[in-house]
């Protein structure tokens, strides 16, 4: 059984025709694992006119794309992309599926795995192939648990596909090769339209058009020690000179000073900027598991035990609303010589 | 109208601390409370029953201590409790829990099924989408409002860039977040009567289901290893003056060139 299931496959999201970054993420993963079992990057592009996309998807790394380019997956919805879903995979085999950990990917995931009866592991933050007991190549998911107080790794020895959904912003996509040749292979499933019992009736988008806080390269993060709009503001000043954004711990999402846009950590988005600068964040566990694969972290708080601490290369015991006006003066200076 | 919610005990894992001399979780003391997705679907359950009428059956998987969080559903307004319990269905994964519940729920009458999105201490998200499944269901996860129709419902779903509603005909599972339904306390006239009644424990016996399938057995998922996270050499922490501070980071930044 074993060997009829192949390659490493990649759920392409796309919402409204535009990819995912988080596809671009695990093309660039599936592309180690795939190297590691001398197998094929295969990308799953589910839409309605998409067909075009396909090119993008290996030019970020699928050697093949599969493509289901019909009106019923205009929107996502759980059953249509299901009946999909599973008919590839009983038609090609695959020996891994990767999905991104979002509203879609934790939706259709699960719902798949149900279908075909095999394994899933969720929210993933490491996926590796390293050799099981018996020597032969297996596939390892890890992820974090208790709040991100226990990390797991989780194997699926004898069901395939083994399926994992992979936080966004955890994978390193890889640098685009433009005119990159692959193979595109449109697929067309018969649908039982019968058992769709959902129907999209409207989508509100947000109005608040928030730039997405885990594209930034430099994070000025708040937490409680900022108290308020005004501590923020102070915060965006300083952003803005470094031509970085703000993000916000839980505390001050769950006080309503920050949208939960904003929010990084185990139950907001996962970050990993040049610079993390955590201004009066304690450093809840929650919190660390967001932030903590930051390059450069400096922390400013004036508990000198607060857990931040523990994660920061730079710390300064100090008064945030003191430092952070200077600092930002300071560096308009430097980048102006 | 017939609802059943589906609940799990769990550690709070807000209290869960780390060891910090062997690296392993200090479980001891950390209180067990109702999952809080669990109790928000509990919650919208509630307000159905008193908008529209509703007999409300909380299910739980797991240890007889479970009974506790169950007699909490039945102080807050739930009418009948089952606790399905059994060591066949120890070690399941996943796909076997939602097997396991979906035995249950096959027994029972239903037309709404309301989860928590996921659990606090897993974190998974899995089970409802995968009991659904089991159940041939539609699903909707993510809901932050659901309305009763003449033949299904009218339900709000919260996705990162967007709020959607969505049509649902006739039976559904639907998974909702904590934030959305803000759970009632108890009265003391309900913690009274729940004490009274009967909280029903079911085996595998009780249930629609093949044994193979449940448990360590029936999961085709295993853990390998589970191990505290790595802790990260501390850097350097300084207590200077202001002026200090802010000279001492604008060096580092140049430094590592982030400026």
């Amino acid at each position: 059984m074993e060997n009829e299931y192949k390659n490493v496959y990649v759920f392409a999201e796309q919402r409204n025709g535009v990819i995912q970054n988080v596809a671009y993420e695990l093309l660039g993963k599936a592309n180690d694992l795939a190297a590691e079992l001398g197998q094929k990057v295969i990308a799953l592009l589910l839409g309605d006119g998409i067909t075009d996309k396909a090119q993008d998807l290996i030019e970020m790394g699928a050697d093949e794309v599969v493509v289901v380019d019909r009106p019923e997956l205009k929107d996502y919805l759980t059953e249509q992309y299901t009946q999909a879903m599973s008919q590839i995979i009983d038609h090609c085999h695959p020996r891994i599926v990767l999905f991104g950990a979002t509203t879609i990917g934790r939706d259709l995931a699960p719902r798949l795995a149900c279908r075909v009866k095999s394994g899933l592991v969720a929210d993933c933050t490491k996926l590796t192939i390293e050799p099981d007991k018996d020597g032969n190549l297996d596939f390892f998911s890890t992820r974090p648990a208790f709040g991100g107080n226990l990390m797991a790794t989780i194997v699926c020895p004898t069901s395939r596909p083994q399926m994992s959904t992979v936080r966004p912003g955890v994978m390193q996509k890889r640098t685009r090769e433009v005119g990159r040749k692959g193979v595109i292979q449109p697929f067309t499933p018969t649908f039982d339209p019968s058992k769709f019992k959902v129907r999209l009736l409207e989508t509100k988008m947000n109005d608040n058009k928030v730039a997405d806080i885990s594209n930034a390269k430099i994070l000025i993060s708040g937490g409680r020690g900022v108290h308020d709009k005004e501590g923020f503001a102070k915060l965006q000043a300083l952003a803005d000179v470094m031509g970085g954004m703000v993000s916000s711990s839980r505390a001050m999402v769950d006080a309503g000073v920050m949208d939960h846009a904003y929010q990084v950590g185990q139950t907001g988005k996962t970050v990993r900027p040049n610079l993390y600068m955590a201004c009066g964040i304690s450093g809840a566990i929650q919190h660390l598991a967001g932030m903590e694969e930051s390059h450069y972290i400096v922390a400013i708080n004036k508990d000198k035990y607060a857990p931040i601490f523990s994660v920061a290369d730079l710390g300064i015991v100090g008064d945030l609303h003191k430092i952070v006006p200077m600092l930002t003066e300071r560096i308009k200076k430097e980048l102006e010589k | 109208m017939n609802i059943i919610v589906c609940v799990k005990q769990v550690p709070d894992t807000t209290e869960i601390k780390i060891d910090p001399v062997k690296g392993t979780l200090i479980r001891d003391g950390v209180p067990s409370i109702m999952n809080p997705d669990d109790k928000g679907g509990l919650e919208l359950a509630l307000r159905m029953k008193e908008t529209e009428g509703a007999t409300v059956t909380v299910v739980s998987m797991g240890p007889p201590q479970a009974d506790r969080m169950l007699r909490e559903a039945l102080a807050m307004g739930a009418d009948r409790a089952i606790l399905l319990s059994d060591r066949r269905f120890a070690g399941a994964d996943t796909l076997a829990t939602s097997y396991a519940l979906a035995g249950c729920i096959r027994t029972l009458d239903y037309d709404l099924i309301i989860a928590g999105r996921q659990a606090i201490d897993g974190d998974t998200a899995q089970v409802a989408p995968e009991m659904a499944q089991h159940l041939d269901l539609p699903q909707v996860s993510y809901v932050i409002d659901a309305k009763k129709t003449a033949n299904g419902f009218i339900v709000k779903k919260e996705n990162e860039d967007c709020v959607q509603t969505l049509e649902v005909e006739g039976k559904c599972v639907l998974t909702v977040l904590a934030s959305a339904f803000k759970a009632r306390y108890m009265t003391v006239e309900g913690i009274i009567d729940a004490y009274k009644r009967e909280v029903e424990v079911w085996t595998a016996d009780q249930i629609d289901v093949e044994e193979e399938k449940l448990g360590l057995k029936g999961s085709p998922t295993k853990v390998h290893k589970s191990f505290p996270k790595a802790l990260k050499e501390p850097g350097e922490v300084f207590e200077l003056s202001e002026e200090e501070a802010v000279e001492l980071i604008v060096s580092r930044l140049k430094e590592k060139h982030i400026i």
